[in-house]
């Protein structure tokens, strides 16, 4: 069939799948119906929930603004689907097009879109995360627990991990007046995300509100009582916090276990997928039927060197989802690449936290606008010569503006006045990475795979 | 009713908060926190914060009627799950 009216015909009667059932794939579903898709769509989801929010999970549900079991996310239209709720995908057939089903059926597809997400990566001994007490937070089922034992009062929570997640459970946790201690293995919160020159603003909000923050220290055991509960904390400069709650808060894993042996581009990294959300195969060939968005995926993007960048971010599911969606049922002149500039934010200690572009590929910071004492500005980040990233601490009606110089290249240091602008704000200091071949937990944003700027090719073996 | 805020557009202007306090509310200078589920009592100062904010950063469905969701009307059965 010649490519038009095989398009023609997909729109019309095609079968697509969806696998993952949440904010990506949910937006794409509403996309290829606001499309004009009239085909069959099949939502595939392990989690027996409707789509749901997470974000509010760490915010607002621990603040006790929101139930945990009520962040159903609203829905932009009707997307007339089969659900496939409680029921993982569990393996892929490419060449006969058909996702296995655990309950072992299949189910054939035309398109198939890709949105599986990240989960939360547990407490490595397995035994100590198995105690009661011990908790992650990345499904409304560990919301609706955790926030459980909050209500219960415990005595202090320990929270392993101080980057966004657990920086913002701290931050609940004291305004409910509830004990507790964090355990970083860096030098500062956030530094995987933001580096050490913000890390540090970070650490004085934990200070100031009063959180047991210990930094540059490892959790080297979690200690059970006789009955199975947790109780304390030991960590590697040889002292013990007592406890009765733990939250891991060590980043996260890509679902991609499903795919193996599928012959799809897929690894602990993410899936591969070319900036129009077309997976690649195993051997770098772009697929034609296989389409990847939101946390699982990683896509190479023209403003960060061509880098494969890996994005945990809310905005990248929305915006990654309707390209894809769109791109599915398209000829391949009307296809459109995913150019979204990568976007976050966060809320802890009464702070507005947003950042744009890639933080953590800045070599240097220069502090534009505000000051770092008054935790009021925003700081820019340059990479070989030229604006890469930038981070507001409550300052966000300027991002926009940064926003336009990442995407322009705007040349770095930054020379042009701006509102606000301090002395100390005019010199460029370097951001304070950890090294990157080290693993950090919750960076948000992975580069991976090289950049051909650099013209050499670094294997760098990853485990789950 | 079902709402989302999608916090990388908003500006923190606090329309929202003004107009529905009992779903939106600051926390601290710029940080909007929102109940991601509101009751039907608050529809209509909620359909008020959908147009007022100025960035047009929330999306809410059921906003016309009691149960349906608007943007869903006629969901057909498979959709019911
Ligand atoms: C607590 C928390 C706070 C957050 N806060 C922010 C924030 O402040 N700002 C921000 O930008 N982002 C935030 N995020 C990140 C944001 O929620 C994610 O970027 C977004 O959810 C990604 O959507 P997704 O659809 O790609 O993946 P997910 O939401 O992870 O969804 C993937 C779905 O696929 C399912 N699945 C996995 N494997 C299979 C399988 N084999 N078969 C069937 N289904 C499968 C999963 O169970 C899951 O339901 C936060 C995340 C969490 C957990
Ligand atoms: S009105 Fe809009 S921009 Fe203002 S706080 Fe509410 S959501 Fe944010």
């Amino acid at each position: 069939m010649p490519a038009e009216q095989f398009h023609e015909w997909l729109r019309r009667e095609g079968r697509i799948v969806v696998v993952g059932a949440s904010l990506a794939g949910l937006r794409a579903a509403e996309t290829l119906r606001a499309e004009g898709f009239r085909g069959s769509l099949t939502m595939i989801g392990d989690e027996p929930y409707q789509p749901y929010d997470r974000p509010p999970l760490s915010k607002a549900v621990l603040l006790g603004k929101a139930a945990p079991d009520r962040t159903d996310l609203p829905r932009r239209r009707d997307i007339d689907a089969v659900w496939r709720l409680g029921t993982a995908a569990t393996g892929l057939d490419l060449a006969a097009q058909r996702v296995r089903l655990a309950d072992g059926d299949e189910v054939p597809y035309d398109r198939l879109l890709i949105a599986t997400g990240v989960r939360a990566r547990p407490w490595p001994k397995e035994e100590e995360a198995q105690l009661d007490g011990v908790f992650v937070l990345r499904t409304r089922d560990d919301a609706v627990r955790l926030h459980r034992r909050l209500k219960a009062g415990p005595r202090r929570v320990f929270v392993i991990g101080a980057g966004f997640t657990g920086s913002e459970i701290a931050s609940a946790c004291r305004d409910q007046d509830i004990p507790v201690t964090v355990a970083e293995r860096a030098d500062a919160p956030l530094v995987g995300a933001l580096g050490g020159v913000v890390g540090a603003v970070a650490a004085e909000l934990h200070h100031d509100h009063g959180v047991d923050l210990r930094t540059g220290v490892m959790v080297t055991g979690l200690e059970g009582s006789p009955v199975g509960r947790v109780r304390a904390a030991h960590l590697s400069d040889g002292s013990v916090v007592e406890t009765d709650l733990v939250v891991v808060c060590l980043g996260a894993t890509r679902n991609t276990e499903w795919l193996t042996g599928s012959g799809l581009g897929a690894g602990p990294r993410g899936i591969a997928c070319d900036a129009g959300c077309r997976a690649f195969d195993f051997r770098g060939i772009v697929t034609d039927d296989v389409y990847v968005a939101g946390d699982v995926a990683r896509s190479p993007h023209p403003l960060f060197s061509y880098q494969f960048l890996s994005l945990e971010h809310w905005g990248n599911a929305v915006a990654q989802a309707e390209v894809a969606a769109h791109n599915m049922i398209s000829a391949s002149s009307d296809r459109i690449p995913h150019m979204w500039v990568p976007a976050f934010w966060s809320s802890q200690f009464g702070v507005n936290i947003k950042s744009v572009g890639v933080p953590s590929m800045g070599e240097q910071i220069m502090i534009t606008q505000g000051s770092l004492t008054e935790r009021r500005f925003v700081g820019v980040y340059g990479y070989q010569g030229r604006v890469i990233a930038a981070v507001s601490f409550d300052n966000t009606r300027w991002l926009e503006f940064y926003e336009r110089q990442i995407e322009t290249g705007a040349p770095f240091p930054v020379e042009y006045p701006t509102m606000d602008r301090r002395p100390e704000g005019r010199k460029a200091m370097p951001a304070d990475f950890p090294d990157p071949s080290l693993p950090t937990h919750g960076p948000t944003v992975t580069l991976s795979g090289y950049s051909p700027a650099d013209r050499r090719l670094v294997f760098t073996p990853s485990r789950h | 009713m079902r709402l989302v805020v999608d916090l990388n557009r908003c500006q923190g202007y606090a329309q929202c908060a003004f107009l529905a306090p009992d779903v939106f509310t600051m926390h601290g200078e710029e940080s909007l926190v929102y109940s991601p589920w509101a009751d039907d009592e608050q529809r209509e100062k909620v359909a008020r914060a959908v147009a007022a904010c100025p960035v047009q950063a929330i999306t809410a469905d059921g906003l016309d009627g009691p149960g349906e969701p608007a943007a869903a009307a006629g969901q057909g059965a498979p959709d019911a799950r």
